[in-house]
């Protein structure tokens, strides 16, 4: 399975998002930089967390203007993964590709800190290798994590089962604890966590690890199937 | 030659004695008379007053600096360059720098701490190496004024935004607090970098016809006269100096941070060097005066941010994220595509001459023409009287006390509550410690440990100043700020390769004053011959005085040492119920300058703890040793507070494990002296006999139990006992607490 991990102008985890595929996985990986335009020969997309445009404007809003945006839309368009993390959530949520939005945290503080998520859906292509109801220990490190959405858009979610995290002990306000949701389709997945930062036991725990596994799982069963 | 119309004639500036208002002595101005041959006009004083201003001339620190040792077989890059380089073998080297931002944070705290942090990272990659983590090293009054936390707040604030924008994390550091900070605080960031031998850069401008290149973000009129800002005391009317303070821009130093790695492969590069205090000026006159050559620049190709700039306002901005660089001529293109990938500006400006003059031209004429060599290396050295103290023979003199403690485990609770000793959890949880996924030991241990990626290596990293004890004696005092560095990278599992320093102190024209400057000096040097860690690098900021109340001397070490291997990572933590509890090191009555002391009588007074560095090389080796051998469960050095907060916080994240230890001798002593040379550490009972044997003056107290309880017992039965939650919470919301409190 080969990952494209989007790079924009200062995203920073891109790194992270690198390694934890190459390195800790060993599937293939490339950074693909923002001015491209195609996504062509890449099963699954990574978008990472920093500071693009250094959050100016709004987090997420300048990165959603790229050129290798339309590419991306086509690529979650076309039912094949794509996860956003941090800031690649909110670059999701600005680009549509999942509702709501990240408002700034509540206590109006950067965390950071490892927390504990609670898996709401293991019945996802990101959260298959996890148990209903598992409960793992995920980094944060975030200024605006806050997940905030309508009424509606929430009754939504809750009824689609799109919810797939949720914090133990909510750090940044977010509604319903949430912290991470899948879209309608089940193959574009936002958390403000950091699931790369958790792959490696020496380095802040492997709880993470069970993300990209379960994506790569998945994809290798398609692919025997078809 | 001429001028721009309103600045002021050459004549002028002599009569009305300009030269003064920028920090400029007439001595001094007749010497700059003298190496030009004429009267300077306003661009060229204005060159001379930053480039001879103690920031960036050091003219008055050189000969304190001369006495630091330097070399060692390690050393790969020395003082003198942006940063220094240590070796850590595999054809690999580490970079790091320390250095103060102490006054623009004491007027303008969120940009000031910022853009102190984004100095230190340019002077990083500017020596071709990768930024692989920050530490910090704060100190600010008691947090009882309104002011006092604003300081706190927005300075913890703009290193994290800075730090956590451009994506390096910001892994340790230490913070004090102190009534002789109120009004100046000190913010000095260290940055820590990794490099392969043969991507090391030099800051020089060499190879005549070359080209001189601008790049990165534009110039525009802030920062004017900040190196001349920072080198005089702060007065009540500094606050008006708020427009010397430079404003950072992470995103954009993020940018120019990849684009300059992608650069230093490239062999067209000649030379680079951060445009930092004095911008434009230093790094031209630096890299020229380094190659013995000359530059020409062109200022009308300058990016500029804003209109109507003229040559000594460009000169003199220190608008920030911004590096010269020299190119092989006729491959500008190549570095210019490089810079474009990051929509960053990489203009020509001008060219390597053979004439050793800086010569600047503006509008079609000449506005500057002065010897490089007269504004960097041949600036004036002074040296300085100095004087002891009347304070210091008054305090030798003086018998060591214990002070009077009624109720240890009050006493254990108030010290664990003190802002220098509390859980600095409310300021590191605001830093990115883990971007970069290589965070092996986390900010609240001893020293944070990252890994080296690819090797089974890590470095360890640490900063540290008692300056209570420094002010008590400053040769003892400097002494112990190197050890105790030392010994949290040992704590960890590392071997001490180096240190930077930031020389923070009050103004050194008045002679108590130089004489702390010597005398810790002196301290410094002979801790880092007996610890086998040399200088390579720092930082001077004098004139740390607010309405001519001088801070403590704070001579800050930044320590880096090599993990040879990653199982050798040690933390502070105890980790098995059974475990022995061994003190290493004798116990003696020692509270001058203590946190008992200052608790108990609100003042320090008297002689600082006694050091041995032969004695404190010993147990480093030894424990070290241990370590290595695989026999050291935890390990922790003792500092403020003494054996009880050691012990204290050796529970406080140890998943619910506690500690049961008998100590000997004078209970006050025994709990809170802070005698040097110490460690807690426990071990298993399986590794008894093999630990003794190597670790001679080891003391078996107690036992780690799986109560969550502290039981402290002494000659006369049970001294403290709590549960670990009760002294823990004590001691994690102590910051909080203050900050939340009524001014």
């Amino acid at each position: 399975m080969k990952f494209a991990v989007l790079v924009f102008p200062g995203s920073n985890c891109d790194v992270d998002m690198y390694h934890a595929i190459k390195d800790e996985l060993g599937e293939e990986v490339e950074y693909v930089w923002h001015s491209e335009t195609s996504l062509d020969g890449f099963d699954g997309v990574l978008v990472p967390g920093g500071f693009s445009y250094g959050d100016y404007l709004r987090c997420g809003a300048m990165a959603n203007q790229s050129n290798i945006m339309t590419a991306l839309k086509e690529f979650a368009a076309a039912g094949k993964p794509v996860l956003g993390v941090c800031n690649g959530f909110q670059i999701l949520t600005e680009a549509g590709l999942l509702p709501g939005a990240l408002l700034r945290n509540k206590n109006l503080k950067f965390m950071c800190r490892t927390v504990t998520l609670n898996v709401e859906n293991n019945n996802t292509l990101f959260t298959n290798q996890y148990a209903a109801g598992e409960q793992i220990e995920i980094p944060i490190a975030h200024g605006e994590g806050n997940y905030y959405c309508d009424e509606e858009t929430l009754a939504s979610l809750q009824a689609n089962n799109q919810i797939v995290f949720t914090y133990d002990n909510n750090p940044n306000g977010s509604l319903q604890n949430i912290a991470g949701i899948i879209n309608e389709q089940g193959n574009v997945l936002g958390m403000m966590p950091h699931p790369e930062r958790a792959a490696n036991e020496i380095v802040g725990g492997a709880d993470g690890l069970k993300l990209f596994t379960s994506i790569v799982k998945q994809w290798r069963e398609q692919h025997v199937n078809n | 030659m001429s001028t721009t119309n309103f600045e002021p004639t050459a004549e002028q500036i002599k009569e009305q004695r300009l030269y003064a208002d920028m920090g400029m002595t007439d001595a001094e101005y007749e010497l700059a008379v003298e190496k030009l041959g004429r009267m300077p006009n306003w661009t060229e004083i204005g060159l001379f007053s930053v480039m001879w201003s103690e920031h960036c001339s050091y003219k008055k620190s050189k000969p304190v600096l001369r006495k630091f040792p330097t070399k060692g077989p390690q050393v790969l890059q020395g003082p003198g360059e942006g940063a220094g380089i240590v070796d850590i073998g595999d054809e690999q080297a580490v970079v790091f720098k320390m250095e103060s931002h102490n006054h623009p944070s004491a007027i303008e705290p969120y940009q000031g701490a910022a853009t102190g942090v984004g100095g230190i990272i340019r002077d990083v990659f500017s020596m071709g190496a990768r930024p692989i983590a920050m530490l910090n090293s704060l100190r600010f009054g008691e947090l009882k004024s309104a002011r006092g936390k604003y300081l706190f707040e927005e300075v913890v604030a703009g290193i994290a935004g800075y730090g956590n924008c451009i994506g390096i994390p910001t892994v340790g550091g230490e913070i004090q607090f102190d009534p002789c900070y109120e009004g100046n605080p000190l913010v000095n960031a260290m940055c820590v970098g990794l490099i392969d031998h043969k991507d090391i850069q030099k800051g020089v401008a060499a190879g005549v016809g070359n080209t001189v290149m601008y790049v990165g973000a534009k110039t525009g009129r802030d920062g004017i006269h900040g190196a001349t800002f920072s080198s005089e005391e702060l007065s009540e009317e500094a606050d008006e100096k708020r427009s010397a303070v430079q404003v950072g821009d992470p995103f954009m130093e993020k940018l120019l941070l990849e684009a300059c790695l992608e650069v230093v492969k490239s062999d067209a590069l000649v030379g680079i060097q951060d445009m930092g205090a004095a911008g434009l000026t230093s790094s031209s006159a630096e890299m020229a005066s380094k190659a013995g050559t000359g530059v020409e620049m062109n200022l009308d190709l300058v990016p500029q941010r804003e209109t109507g700039m003229s040559a000594y306002e460009m000169m003199l901005s220190e608008s920030q994220e911004r590096m010269l660089i020299v190119v092989k001529t006729g491959r500008e293109d190549e570095i210019k595509a490089i810079f474009e990938k990051y929509d960053l500006d990489a203009v020509a400006v001008g060219r390597v001459t053979d004439d050793k003059m800086l010569r600047l031209l503006h509008k079609g004429e000449v506005v500057a023409e002065v010897p490089a060599d007269a504004l960097a290396e041949d600036a004036p050295v002074y040296n300085m009287p100095e004087a002891e103290p009347a304070y210091f023979a008054q305090y030798q003199a003086m018998e060591n006390a214990e002070p009077a403690v009624t109720d240890y485990k009050e006493t254990l609770s108030a010290l664990l509550q003190a802002p220098t000793v509390a859980s600095k959890e409310w300021v590191y949880d605001q830093y990115d410690y883990q971007v970069r996924t290589n965070t092996v030991v986390a900010p609240g241990s001893d020293a944070a440990v990252i890994r080296v990626r690819g090797t089974n290596k890590g470095l360890a990293m640490t900063t540290d100043c008692n300056s209570r004890y420094i002010y008590l004696d400053p040769t003892t005092g400097g002494k112990i700020a190197v050890a105790e560095a030392a010994r949290n990278i040992v704590a960890t599992g590392a071997k001490p390769l180096a240190i930077t320093d930031c020389l923070n102190f009050g103004n050194p024209e008045k002679p108590e004053i130089f004489w702390q400057i010597q005398k810790s000096a002196d301290g410094i040097s002979e801790a880092c011959l007996a610890l086998d860690a040399p200088v390579i690098g720092g930082n001077v900021s004098m004139y740390n005085e607010r309405s001519g109340e001088a801070v403590y001397p704070t001579p800050t070490i930044g320590m880096v040492g090599l993990v040879e291997d990653l199982a050798h990572v040690t933390t502070q933590d105890a980790k098995n119920a059974g475990d022995i509890v061994y003190v290493i090191g004798e116990t003696k009555t020692e509270f001058g300058g203590s946190e008992l002391q200052k608790l108990v009588e609100g003042r320090i007074f008297g002689q600082a703890p006694t050091i041995d560095l032969a004695v404190e090389a010993k147990r480093q080796d030894e424990l070290l040793a241990a370590i290595r051998a695989g026999l050291v469960a935890s390990a922790h050095d003792v500092s403020e507070g003494g054996v009880a907060v050691a012990l204290a916080e050796k529970t406080f994240d140890a998943n619910g494990l506690g500690m049961n230890v008998t100590l000997t001798g004078s209970a006050t002593t025994a709990l809170f002296a802070e005698t040097q040379s110490r460690f807690i550490v426990t071990v298993s009972p399986a590794n008894k006999d093999a630990f003794e044997k190597i670790v001679t003056d080891a003391n078996e107290i107690g036992v780690v139990t799986d109560d969550a309880t502290l039981t402290i017992n002494g000659e006369t039965g049970v001294l403290v006992e709590g549960s670990v939650e009760e002294f823990r919470s004590a001691w994690k919301g102590a910051i909080p607490c203050l900050l939340k409190s009524e001014a």
